[in-house]
């Protein structure tokens, strides 16, 4: 296995196909200790990791606390609305604050493109990117990736399609970087005040039409709506979404027989996706959220392997369990 | 008694272009002319300058700056605001109103013209805003303000955003012959956009900024100066269209004129490394073709101005997330050689034109009888710039206060080695003296 020089994980953008598919195999590894309490280890013992989180996630944010405790790290939540930010402490003292209390991984998510990245050119300790506004959610884009290739062992000519708020979307942007780096073919789709053109300069596909946009898609990825969008005036409701926009199984006709639905949580059912198809086979909904895990346990190992005598992960370990 | 040897005179004013000599007495401009004795005739403390291979011209004038006092003296103070302008060569400069208290009536005015006496070391020449605190809802004392020696009125920095209200402000203006200098910004339109829309933006993951928000503005502050039949200099602009709009102006005899910033017809979009608030600044670094247009724009005199729109920032307001960094950057002591590397050497502008867009060109927008030239009789502001010295921009040269800046690192060509303020030398050799 390669080494991984990196002492962050801020998107995809930055990572090759090969460090890519470095993760998945990772994760593979990792992934029969979720559900398997005896497998779990203690690889990342005495390492420390915070969760930073500037906007709510819970899933998010459970899902690396696991990561970390299912590998013997010692986890901690920084519950930040009730600290530091309403005291006014800037990103970058409240960074250099985990490092001095010896964090050796800090988690951030932040409503600002680019604040994981200042972080990380602040602090000693390793940033992983939880997401930060319109920009990346690489872990998110991994664990999708992971579920893709879980069901179709590689990326070449996969057709996948993304429907939905394309524009404020970081799931969709990490997806894009990665998928396009991994040779597959993307298509964005949703009402033109949410897919700009312009983002077809990413090296997509860009269509204002669901059918044309599943036409023979491999992988149909659902992103969630949020209701500020409406109030922003980018589309009169969300009843009015869904009937434009919200995908049935009628649908599913112009994808391939075989075609997955793929959707980051949380749903709001009846609006992106029917129920019947929130429910149905086709859906790999939750095992999308158990593969976050594994995910994220391949990224702090990664970050740990990366970080080696930086964060005080000993080597013998890490190396041991990868 | 200065007498300036073997300068190159470029003075547009006058339409001079030539190897002269220069003399200054009691500080005023006293004798152009070829093989001037450095005579001592009134007994007056005698120094004569060599500026073989230099050029002589009026002394600069930038008519968009902000000097952060009164409110923001840890930015800038007017000692070191007017310090930098000296060392970029600047011998006046228009001190924008977006401090706080905002200069909105006389006693900000008075209080900026006697701190400027007092430690300014180039003249200060204040600008009232349009509306008290910018807050767009009633007009600032404008009259009063014109009374204590506004030079101009702007809203720099905000839009007014009410049209009617615009319009009753030229109005009124017009009754002391002020300009109105616009940011044309519709911030509507702007929304949470942080650099210019396009591929850049999109690969940054952060909202972009159309050119249109500035075009609207652009047009429908045209069509207000129209019909208010007042005179409108639109700020840093920055984008082909709104130069359409400008161009389609002067054709039809409106009384518009337009600056553009160094930092604007030097880098685009994509020079902005990844949330780099060093290159944040509104309007933001637009498209390579902008820059084309705006070059063009230079030569066939659309733009008339060249202006920094200095804006000093404190590097806690830069060295953090960059949807809330503040907009702008230092420019007063990098106006010369930015024009120097990307106009004069590129052959866009001749040396001539392009000390006409730094000297007679703001004084006629701001109606300064007495500056940007070198008529003989006239108040010796007189600048020298050695245009073949070749350097990289070092943060630790400035004078400025803040020291945000896209251009550390940069490698140039030209700056002021001679700064004279009312016959008195500031600037010496390229050292501050004061
Ligand atoms: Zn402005």
């Amino acid at each position: 296995m390669s080494k991984l020089p990196k002492k962050d994980l801020l998107g995809i953008k930055n990572l090759s196909a090969t460090e890519i598919l470095t993760l998945l195999e990772m994760a593979k590894a990792e992934k029969p200790k979720i559900k398997n309490p005896q497998l779990r280890d203690d690889s990342l013992k005495n390492v420390s990791l915070a969760t930073l989180f500037y906007e709510n996630s819970t899933r998010t944010k459970l899902s690396f606390l696991l990561a970390g405790d299912y590998l013997g790290a010692i986890t901690n939540d920084l519950n930040i609305s009730t600290s530091s930010v309403a005291k006014g402490e800037t990103l970058i003292d409240t960074g250099l604050t985990l490092d001095s209390m010896g964090i050796n991984i800090i988690v951030i998510r932040h409503s600002m493109a680019g604040s994981a990245q200042l972080l990380a050119e602040n602090v000693s300790a390793a940033v992983v990117n939880g997401g930060d506004g319109s920009n990346e959610h690489p872990t998110q884009a991994l664990l999708d990736l992971f579920t893709m290739w879980e069901h179709k062992n590689s990326f070449a000519n996969l057709k996948v399609a993304i429907l939905g708020d394309i524009a404020n979307s970081r799931v969709a942007r990490s997806n894009i970087f990665g998928l396009t780096k991994l040779g597959a073919n993307v298509t964005l789709a949703g009402p033109p005040t949410l897919v700009s053109q312009n983002m077809a300069s990413l090296g997509v596909t860009v269509t204002n039409n669901i059918t044309e946009a599943i036409a023979d898609a491999d992988f149909i990825m659902g992103l969630r709506v949020q209701l500020e969008r409406q109030k922003a005036a980018t589309f009169p409701s969300l009843a009015e979404y869904a009937h434009f926009w919200g995908l049935t199984k009628e649908h599913l006709q112009h994808a391939k027989p075989d075609a997955i639905i793929m959707h980051p949580g949380p749903v709001n059912r009846g609006v992106e996706l029917s129920t019947e198809l929130i429910d149905g086979d086709r859906s790999v909904i939750y095992p999308q959220v158990e593969n976050g895990v594994a995910i994220r346990m391949a990224v702090l190992k990664y970050l740990a392997l990366a970080n080696i005598g930086n964060i005080g992960a000993k080597k013998d370990y890490v190396i041991k369990f990868l | 008694m200065i007498t300036i040897k073997n300068g190159r005179i470029l003075d547009p004013a006058n339409n001079i272009d030539e190897i002269l000599d220069l003399t200054i007495e009691n500080g005023v401009i006293t004798q152009i002319g070829k093989n001037l004795p450095e005579g001592l005739r009134t007994g007056e403390k005698s120094q004569a300058i060599n500026a073989e291979n230099m050029w002589v011209v009026p002394g600069l004038i930038d008519m968009h700056v902000h000097l952060r006092d009164p409110g923001y003296k840890h930015k800038e103070t007017i000692k070191t605001g007017t310090q930098a302008a000296a060392k970029g060569g600047f011998t006046t400069i228009c001190a924008m109103a977006n401090t706080n208290p905002v200069t909105d009536n006389e006693i900000v005015v008075e209080y900026i013209t006697s701190k400027a006496r007092k430690e300014g070391v180039v003249h200060v020449l204040p600008i009232g805003s349009v509306t008290k605190g910018m807050a767009g809802q009633e007009l600032s004392a404008i009259g009063e303000m014109a009374a204590a020696g506004i030079c101009a009125i702007s809203e720099d920095g905000k839009f007014v955003e009410n049209p009617a209200l615009l319009k009753t402000a030229m109005t009124y203006a017009k009754m002391f012959n002020l300009p109105i200098l616009s940011h044309c910004e519709e911030p509507r339109i702007t929304g949470s956009g942080q650099i210019a829309a396009g591929n850049h933006a999109e690969n940054l993951g952060l909202k972009g900024i159309i050119p249109e928000s500035e075009e609207m503005a652009v047009a429908r502050d045209i069509i207000l100066a129209k019909a208010a039949k007042s005179r409108l200099h639109i700020c840093h602009v920055s984008t082909q269209e709104s130069l359409y709009h400008i161009r389609n102006a002067k054709a039809k005899g409106i009384a518009v004129t337009a600056e553009v910033t160094p930092h604007h017809f030097t880098l685009c979009v994509e020079d902005i490394p990844p949330y780099d608030a060093n290159f944040k600044m509104s309007p933001p670094l637009r498209t390579a073709a902008d820059i084309a247009a705006l070059k063009a724009a230079l030569q066939d005199g659309t733009i008339d101005v060249i202006a920094t729109d200095h804006a000093p920032h404190h590097a806690d307001d830069k060295n953090c997330e960059f949807e809330l960094a503040q907009n702008g950057i230092i420019g007063l002591e990098t106006a010369i050689s930015l024009s120097i590397t990307e106009l004069i050497e590129p052959k866009i502008l001749t040396p001539l034109e392009w000390v006409a867009k730094l000297t007679v060109n703001p004084a006629k927008i701001l109606g300064l009888a007495d500056k940007g030239s070198l008529t003989i009789g006239t108040n010796a502001d007189v600048t020298i710039i050695d245009p073949n010295v070749e350097y990289t921009i070092d943060k630790n040269n400035f004078a400025s206060l803040s020291k945000n800046t896209p251009f550390v690192g940069r490698k140039t060509k030209g700056k002021a080695l001679y700064t004279i303020v009312a016959g008195k030398i500031i600037l010496n050799a390229g050292e501050l003296i004061c």
